[in-house]
């Protein structure tokens, strides 16, 4: 099992190389090989305007500075010291880490000198031998600096795949053996050489590029892969149209084959998606050789570029209507495309801008508000609203500063987050662009968010109303510890609580009384707002004393309801286990056993696994699919929402926007006790790892026993091996961005989607890969027929239990998951300090194939599982409860 | 070496507290800092408190007896200054091995009349010039210090501790990153050339509320710049009093997999420039990072005397030490 280090750089700032970073840019106009206008500005010891050039890469969005001073002419050594001395003195450029570039030795060790962060340095090879090798790298580890390491040897710079992996190796078991060099700490640069050249031996550079990346990807631990990319076009140089589609281009297929890092010219780089379709064939023929004629054809191609024309836009009726009922309309309907236009009519017609806000755009908003609350509209819609909203106020905000006028304040600022180790987030955004259609200020710090920051924020701010969210359970703990930070400071500032595993109760009980200002648990959308309104409003006191009151009465409740729960000793619980007929069952003997990766290319295949009806219930829609459609009161909505969805569906499919990615085990294993022991796929007799389970402790009426999901999987004293399975599955990849281009475009509606489809697909996944596994890998249903509702409602043969759910609610069980599939490091799904999975759109659990598995809430259990889990666990009491807290018996 | 850590695991360890504050209250003069050894020496040698461990012993070794006998596990020898750097001002930069040594060996010999287990940590100091900064604003690009200058001097410093007998070397007080990676480097040097190793331990200065280091780096990006060398533990001290320091040593806890130390100064100091925080005070603060299971070893700086010691000793025999996450 390898358990990889993420790679750490540090500038003024840290910077980690997490798993949910899909490609690091380093920065490379501060070269001198590279930019003319930096060697230039170096030999007139224009340094000030050099140092400009280093702000201007950061503000474009650079990860790494890229610093190389290699030129004839210059005095590479004192160049590098000086530039190196300058940006360190600027706050906003020495915030990144640094890449020490060169092909002199002194001058990297003269780099390393003068900065005080973890740098980078480009390169060292095996191309002086081993010994200046094996010296250069153990210098460079006494630095504390990462690697680039070339793919060049004695003989020169490797240029085949074989060449490329052969020499990879070397210089990995020397570094990682003899030199005890990080492995975390070392980047791969297999060269990029440029294609389509008209020289047949070039035809392959890119696809071996490709291959050997993959390669060094999977059999050299932990390192990561970066390179050179714009010399793949240089035979296109004069050309930008073709040189940025092939960037692109090249990127796309060497980041899916895990290059996580690159030099590269953002300026010389187009989208993906928007390079028109017949230049992406081209070159796609180039890059990946699939042509015989492939150069000639991109070469005639690039002399006759044309430009296609814009087709004429239909008119619609409601745009003869006035100004004001135009607005509305936009607002209403939620449609983006005239709002601009609309606005500045409005603008120019109005003494000052702010009026369109106050007047139009208000009306507007009065509207959807009143359809809202009516139950007229629904939350899709009034989130597409928001989009529309957003976009008109981007649009005056410059006229409005411009006119130097106080804006009308805003009903009150209210600062949400999704607490630290937690990244679920879809419920917060929706709460957050409800409320800004209110008129609220919202200041949202984003997911995983520490306390300290909450709370520094908040008072910086001085924010109204501060909102946590969180989904998985120990962000309940998080959300009291945020309540007893903000008591300790003595603040007064209202608290909302919201997520899918908060509740009224837990609200009551565990956070209100460690804080003496309000605390309101708010679980939807809609109550978000009236909430706030009151919390800020002349009646605050007696909203609040009417909730502390509501309160008192949960938590007398809840303390009543604990005293009738009876529990029995976990021996007796265990005595009355589920006892399966293990003599008159044969276990089916899976045709598959060990680890296998699954990557859905084609994420349609996951299309016919959709489970709708929970996609809807994330908007808040209530039913089932596809009955929703005809319901009365919000069928219209749905499928509105319904065709939405299945429009970027078809975009995300088609684009492949998203990437799916799943591995599984299947294991022999036998229980003992509530354990479940595994044993190695192809050693059956060596223990492989544990699986703790928990046991139903509470008082059982006559005959029902007291399961744990060991209870499902054959003993060891029946002397016959059973199996279990487990699997990770995510359809995460790529959400981020997507969500971050649509956020920038104020586009909240499509961001959420885009998070509520992810999480779909991942759900889809796992129903998908379930079923693979009954009729193919342990094939112990092969002939089974169920159609997309039967397997909604789980009609089949066995079991998908998922840590962090009711049979199993401990959490700690992913970190075993983790281990014995190798998660993290095969498909990158990672967990954070709650345990929750990263990317959001992921899902893991157990596979049990026994008939009569079935699933079943654990309920609470007393404190005597708890000390003995710990000790199973090998953790302290206080560990173990403060993971299973919201399980346990605290009377 | 094995002993410590393995103290280390079961229990906190105390640290001393300051050295110049109970310097004070002897009232030295010029002669008594000279003492017979330096009495021509050219230039005034008053406040020069590292100069007490050759010319002033006994005093210096009762300070050390003074905090063993509050409760303090391990104490830090008398060098904060003492390298060519910091002792050029009084023109002394040639004495530097004897002042090490001598330190080093007055503090184990206190050591060694105690039948516990207690530690000398040769103290290295940051000295007084900054190899990532420039001193003048008008020129940015300057700097007062070399790398090359710092590893050579820092060299020279700890070969003296270690031929002292120092159990422990403590990197302290860094406000600038890169000088801390120069006395990595001669440590790293001296232990590879002389085939040697003691645990090293490492503290920072975070100068203010902004969370960064002098020489501008946040928590995390200090953390990464230094862990490249295997410490022993790794924690801030000095500048900021016990109650500002608690959410950078939390985050600092939270993020390495060495032991955590922390020395504050007691309080910040009053319109006098004196730290005038009670030892009861300071262990209420202390209670806090005690709490959330913050730290391994715990001491005091600026303003801290043996009361403060004292008290601290007896609050952490109530906690259990912290454990690092990934152990």
């Amino acid at each position: 099992m390898n358990n990889c280090n993420n790679l750490t750089l540090s500038g003024l700032e840290p910077f980690e190389l997490k798993s949910n970073i899909n490609f690091v840019n380093v920065g490379e106009r501060t070269n001198v090989t590279g930019s003319r206008k930096f060697l230039r500005l170096i030999k007139e010891e224009n340094y000030t305007e050099a140092v400009e050039i280093a702000r201007e890469q950061v503000e474009g969005g650079a990860q790494i500075i890229d610093v190389n001073m290699d030129e004839g002419m210059l005095d590479g050594k004192e160049a590098m010291v000086k530039f190196l001395n300058l940006i360190q003195a600027e706050p906003d450029i020495a915030k990144l880490p640094i890449m020490i570039d060169s092909s002199k030795w002194d001058i990297i060790v003269a780099g390393l000198k003068t900065v005080q962060g973890k740098c980078v340095v480009n390169s060292i090879s095996l191309k002086e031998g081993e010994d200046v090798f094996i010296d250069q790298a153990k210098t460079i580890k006494k630095f504390g600096a990462a690697a680039i390491i070339m793919a060049f040897d004695e003989k020169g710079q490797a240029d085949t795949y074989q060449r490329r992996i052969d020499i990879c190796k070397r210089s990995y078991d020397i570094l990682v053996n003899d030199v005890k060099f990080n492995p975390q700490d070392i980047i791969f640069d297999p060269n990029i050489f440029p294609v389509a050249t008209g020289i047949d031996e070039h035809k392959t550079y890119a696809i071996d590029f490709f291959k050997a990346t993959e390669w060094i990807m999977s059999n050299l631990p932990c390192v990561n892969v970066s390179g050179g990319v714009s010399n793949v076009s240089f035979s296109f140089r004069g050309n930008n149209k073709v040189r940025e589609a092939m960037h692109s281009v090249f990127l796309y297929h060497a980041i899916k084959k895990g290059m996580r890092m690159g030099i590269v010219n953002p300026s010389l780089l187009e989208v993906y998606d928007d390079i028109p379709k017949e230049l992406l064939e081209y070159v796609e023929d180039v890059i990946l050789n699939r042509r015989e004629d492939a150069t000639e054809r991109l070469l005639d191609y690039a002399e006759n570029v044309s430009n296609s024309s814009n087709k004429e836009e239909k008119k619609e009726e409601w745009r003869e209507l006035e100004l004001q009922e135009r607005i509305t309309h936009s607002l209403v309907k939620g449609i983006d495309k005239f709002i601009i236009d609309d606005v500045e009519e409005a603008r120019t017609s109005s003494d000052k801008a702010i009026q369109v806000i106050e007047i139009y755009l208000m009306n507007g908003m009065n509207v959807v508000g009143d359809l809202f609350g009516e139950g007229k509209m629904f939350l899709p819609q009034v989130v597409k609203s928001a989009r529309v909203m957003k976009k008109a106020v981007a649009h005056l905000v410059p006229f409005i500063e411009e006119e130097k006028v106080e804006g009308k304040s805003s009903n009150g600022k209210i600062l949400m987050a999704t607490v630290k180790g937690d990244v679920h987030d879809i419920g917060k955004n929706i709460v957050g662009v409800v409320l800004a259609c209110n008129n609220f200020e919202i200041i949202d710090l984003g997911v995983m968010v520490p306390p300290e920051k909450i709370i520094e924020t908040a008072i910086n701010e001085n924010v109204d109303i501060i909102g946590l969210s969180g989904l998985i359970t120990p962000s309940l703990d998080e959300m009291v510890y945020v309540a007893k930070e903000l008591e300790k400071l003595n603040l007064k500032i209202p608290v909302l609580i919201g997520g899918a595993t908060t509740s009224k109760t837990h609200t009551a009980v565990k956070i209100s009384p460690e804080y003496s200002g309000p605390v309101v648990h708010v679980n939807d959308a809609s109550k978000a707002v009236p909430v706030s309104t009151s919390l800020l409003s002349e009646e605050s006191k007696s909203f609040t004393a009417r909730i502390s009151e509501q309160y008192k009465l949960a938590r007398e409740n809840f303390k009543n309801r604990k005293i009738t729960k009876n529990f029995i000793s976990i021996e007796e619980a265990r005595k009355n286990k589920l006892k399966l007929d293990w003599e008159n069952y044969t276990i089916p003997k899976p045709n598959f056993t060990g680890v296998k990766e699954i990557e859905i290319k084609d994420l349609s295949t996951l299309r016919d696994y959709f489970d709708w009806t929970q996609f809807f219930r994330s908007w808040n829609l209530y039913g089932i699919y596809p009955d929703i459609f005809s319901y009365e009161v919000n069928g219209k909505e749905a499928k509105k929402l319904f065709d939405d969805a299945n429009e970027l569906l078809d975009k995300i499919i088609e684009e492949k926007l998203l990437t799916a990615k799943g591995i599984f085990g299947i294991f022999p294993a036998n229980s003992e006790e509530d354990d479940i022991i595994l044993y190695e796929s192809d050693n059956p007799e060596v223990v492989l790892n544990k699986f703790l389970t928990l046991r139903q402790q509470s008082k059982k009426t006559d005959g029902k026993p007291n399961i744990a999901l060991s209870d499902f999987i054959s003993p060891l004293s029946n002397k016959v091996k059973d199996y279990i399975g487990c699997f990770c599955v995510s359809a995460g990849f790529g959400s981020d961005e997507l969500c971050s281009k649509y956020e920038k475009e104020n586009d909240d509606y499509s961001s959420i989607m885009v998070k509520a489809l992810a999480d779909r697909f991942a759900e889809a996944f796992a129903e998908y890969l379930h079923k693979e596994l009954r009729t193919k890998y342990w094939g112990y249903s092969n002939d089974e027929n169920f159609s997309n509702e039967d397997l909604i409602k789980e009609k089949y043969r066995g079991i998908r239990p998922a840590p962090g759910y009711p049979a199993c609610p401990d959490h700690l069980e992913k970190n075993t998951i983790w281990d014995i599939l190798d998660i993290e490091k095969k498909i990158g799904v990672k967990l954070t300090e709650s345990l929750a999975m990263w990317p959001a759109a992921s899902v893991s659990g157990y596979y049990f194939a026994n008939p009569d598995s079935k699933y079943f809430g654990l309920g609470k259990i007393d404190k005597d599982q708890v000390e003995d889990y710990s000790k199973r666990r090998g953790i302290s009491i206080n560990e173990a409860t403060k993971w299973l807290n919201p399980n346990i018996n605290d009377v | 070496m094995s002993s410590i850590i393995n103290e280390l695991k079961s229990r906190i360890l105390v640290l001393d507290g300051a050295m110049g504050t109970i310097i004070q209250t002897y009232n030295l003069e010029e002669d008594d800092f000279r003492g017979e050894k330096f009495k021509d020496h050219k230039s005034p040698l008053k406040g020069n408190n590292d100069l007490l461990s050759i010319t002033q012993p006994k005093i210096i070794k009762e300070i050390h007896r003074g905090y063993l006998n509050a409760g303090a596990d391990i104490i830090e020898t008398n060098t904060f200054s003492s390298t060519s750097i910091a002792m050029e001002d009084y023109g002394l930069e040639n004495s530097v091995y004897e002042l090490n040594y001598e330190s080093a060996k007055i503090a184990k010999e206190v050591v060694s009349e105690f039948k516990e287990n207690k530690y000398v940590a040769g103290s290295i100091g940051p000295t007084n010039k900054t190899a990532s900064m420039s001193p003048d604003v008008n020129d940015p690009g300057f700097r007062a210090i070399h790398f090359d200058e710092l590893v050579k001097s820092y060299k020279e410093q700890v070969k003296g501790l270690y031929e002292g007998g120092s159990d422990i070397l403590f990197i302290e007080t860094v406000f600038d990153t890169l000088n801390a990676k120069a006395a990595l480097m001669a440590v790293d040097n001296y232990f590879e050339e002389n085939n040697v190793s003691i645990p090293v331990m490492l503290s920072g200065t975070i100068t203010d509320k902004s969370g960064r280091t002098l020489s501008g780096q946040t928590v995390n990006a200090f953390l990464i710049s230094i862990s490249h060398f295997p410490l022993l533990s790794v924690g801030f001290n000095c500048a900021l009093g016990t109650k500002d320091l608690k959410p950078y040593m939390k985050r600092l806890s939270d993020n390495t997999n060495f032991y955590t130390s922390s020395h504050p100064n007691a309080g910040l100091p009053n319109a006098f420039g004196e730290y005038d925080q009670s030892p009861e005070n300071m262990v209420e603060q202390m209670r806090e990072f005690l709490d959330e299971n913050l730290v391994n070893i715990i001491g005091g700086c600026c303003g801290t005397t043996y009361d403060h010691i004292k008290l601290i000793a007896e609050e952490v025999k109530k906690y259990k030490p912290r454990v690092i996450p990934n152990e």
